[in-house]
């Protein structure tokens, strides 16, 4: 397994979707320093970019 | 801090993720040199990031969280002056020697340069102080896992250690290398969300100049005395200790780092991966110190954070992290957050290990217990080994519950194990007349004389068991003389031995020292890919930074 982009990018496209689904059906879920923005979505959504990133890394190399 | 099952959700999916890898890289096993050292296969942006991750264990993460909360951004200096000139100068001038010599482990080198006795000096006090890295990470996560989560201590050893023997047993060197990847990205994503929320909350930049004394916020300007800064350590201790003997003790000589930068696939790669991760490293104070410093102005500003405290007055610093991520993360990144937590105590206690299972089995059991087996032979040692390490490594954990100071006293033992392996090193490599029994005399020497200055010596109530001569003004600074006085008295010993014995002849030493070396020069690669070009990047950075919070 020579491409690590590959499994690392679906672990966290994984995590980042899940967070991100998370922190839309359950929008009230806040931490107690709450800074306004719902956290869940915001890194949810960045982890979920970031998986995509190496994902598209990884397929476009194989190619 | 209460957990929700979504956290638990992040958690179950990493263990499963982890196994998964160590599965995938069983397959590309055949020998023991694929299980123990990777074969020289591995891409330089895996060993780059495995280089930093090997190092950044959960310990150091509460660490410096902790540290960033009691001495502000002056913590930052352990990575920008305690790190990044050591790991620029094992890239550009010790990489060569360390691969060109096709040595396995660092005490392999020391076989080839000096001799036997050299190396196994080297190889059992690194043993010893892997199998002590990894229990006590195992009995950092207990305890920790314990106190924030109510988990039992046992249950957080055992499932760890169980998941890291699996990962290590399966896959080698390269599962531990490939998840220390892994750590690397969960810990950016899963604490800068941390650095960025407590900042903000603390009015930004501008709120924490407001609410904080300016000495927090400097990380040179006070340094001068060491009445001025809460380390108690002044400017010239601080720069000879921690950015020179220290840091270079352990970037250039520790088997545990070295060993990813070996991992590499030519030469070139082997170069650039200290560089390369130069450039992470120095960034890396942002996401973990950063919210120490914050934390303090969060107190002062009656946020609604307060410092944890502690029974008996004070604060207990190493729950700052925590105490944040229980303060602003919701549930559900509260689980990337542990996750990311836990990935990096797991490959704490999987770099030592895999660190372990090479140095045992090339450098002690080849080497004084069977020599000429088949090398399947070996690859099985390397796998029994990895079940021992993981074994002694729970056996240490629970020997810390019982000597709570165990932390400690290792991180002063690191420096007399460490700080002459430099000048072993530093001689080795660049002076060819360097003698073997020089070289053994001279690590010994050092080893003695820096155990001798902590039985001498106290500081903070510690050390000074064979009589108290000298009172340190902090641990610290107990942990920089030592560091000093044991990297002195083996580069004497070593040269002086040296003066009056015989060196190897010089048709021993091709590509093991300077001048008999092919040091190659890639010069139709581009900028980023030579080694020069690419570390006086890293130190304009590197100067750059260190003026914008002079």
């Amino acid at each position: 397994m020579n491409d690590l982009r590959r499994p690392t990018g679906y672990l966290f496209s994984l995590l980042g979707a899940i967070l991100l689904l998370y922190g839309l059906v359950n929008p009230d879920v806040r931490a107690p320093l709450d800074p306004g923005v719902n956290v869940n979505v915001w890194c949810g959504a960045t982890m979920l970019l970031f998986g995509g990133i190496l994902l598209w890394l990884s397929f476009r190399a194989k190619s | 801090m209460t957990l929700r099952p979504i956290d638990y959700v992040s958690l179950f999916i990493y263990f499963l993720f982890v196994l998964g890898i160590g599965w995938m890289a069983k397959r590309k096993i055949s020998s023991s040199e694929d299980f123990l050292t990777s074969g020289h296969s591995v891409p330089v942006w895996i060993t780059s990031l495995a280089f930093i991750a090997a190092n950044l264990g959960a310990q150091e993460m509460i660490g410096m969280c902790a540290s960033g909360a009691k001495y502000g951004i002056m913590t930052a200096q352990f990575y920008w002056l305690g790190a990044v000139p050591a790991m620029l100068f094992v890239g550009l001038f010790m990489m060569p020697f360390y691969y060109g010599s096709r040595a396995r482990s660092v005490p392999e080198y020391l076989k080839l340069r000096f001799d036997e006795k050299t190396r196994g000096l080297n190889a059992i006090t690194f043993a010893i102080m892997t199998i002590f890295s990894s229990g006590i990470s195992m009995y950092a996560l207990g305890l920790l896992f314990e106190l924030v989560l109510g988990w039992s201590f046992t249950n957080s050893v055992l499932l760890s250690a169980a998941i890291v023997l699996i990962y290590t047993l399966l896959g080698g060197l390269t599962s531990a290398i490939y998840n220390e990847v892994v750590q690397f990205f969960l810990i950016v994503l899963g604490f800068a969300p941390l650095s960025i929320l407590a900042v903000h909350k603390a009015g930004g930049w501008e709120g924490l100049k407001a609410h904080l004394p300016p000495v927090m916020l400097h990380t040179w300007k006070y340094a001068a005395h060491a009445n001025e800064n809460p380390m108690g350590v002044d400017a010239w201790v601080l720069a000879a200790g921690l950015g020179f003997v220290l840091s270079f003790g352990y970037w250039c000589t520790n088997f545990l780092v070295v060993q990813r930068a070996m991992a590499a696939e030519t030469m070139a790669g082997a170069r650039q991966t200290p560089l390369v991760a130069a450039f992470p490293k120095i960034f890396m104070p942002f996401v973990v110190i950063l919210p120490g410093v914050a934390a303090v102005a969060l107190m002062a500003m009656s946020s609604g954070y307060e410092l944890p405290a502690k029974a008996g007055g004070g604060y207990n610093y190493d729950l700052v992290l925590t105490t944040l991520m229980a303060k602003f993360y919701p549930s559900g990144m509260l689980g990337i957050g542990l996750t990311a937590l836990m990935a990096s105590f797991m490959s704490g206690m999987a770099g030592n290990v895999t660190a372990f299972n090479t140095v045992f089995t090339y450098d002690i059991y080849q080497s004084y217990i069977r020599r000429d087996a088949p090398d399947s032979h070996y690859l099985w040692i390397g796998r029994v080994t990895t079940v021992v390490g993981v074994v002694l490594s729970i056996a240490t954990a629970y020997l810390a519950t019982a000597f709570n100071n165990i932390m400690d006293f290792l991180q002063l033992v690191f420096a007399f194990v460490n700080a002459p392996l430099f000048a072993t090193f530093l001689l080795g490599m660049f002076w060819k007349r360097t003698s073997s029994a020089g070289a053994f005399w001279g690590l010994l020497t050092g080893l003695l004389g820096g155990g001798l200055t902590l039985g001498l010596t106290v500081a903070e109530g510690k050390g000074g068991w064979i009589a108290p001569w000298h009172e340190f003004p902090s641990s610290m600074a107990q942990n920089f003389w030592i560091a000093i006085i044991s990297w002195c008295s083996c580069l004497a010993v070593t040269f002086l031995v040296t003066l009056v014995t015989k060196p190897k002849p010089e048709s021993e030493l091709h590509n093991l020292v300077y001048g008999v070396t092919d040091i190659p020069h890639e010069a139709d690669a581009p900028w980023f890919k030579r080694p020069g070009p690419l570390a006086v990047v890293v130190i304009v950075v590197l100067v750059v930074v260190n003026l914008i919070f002079w």
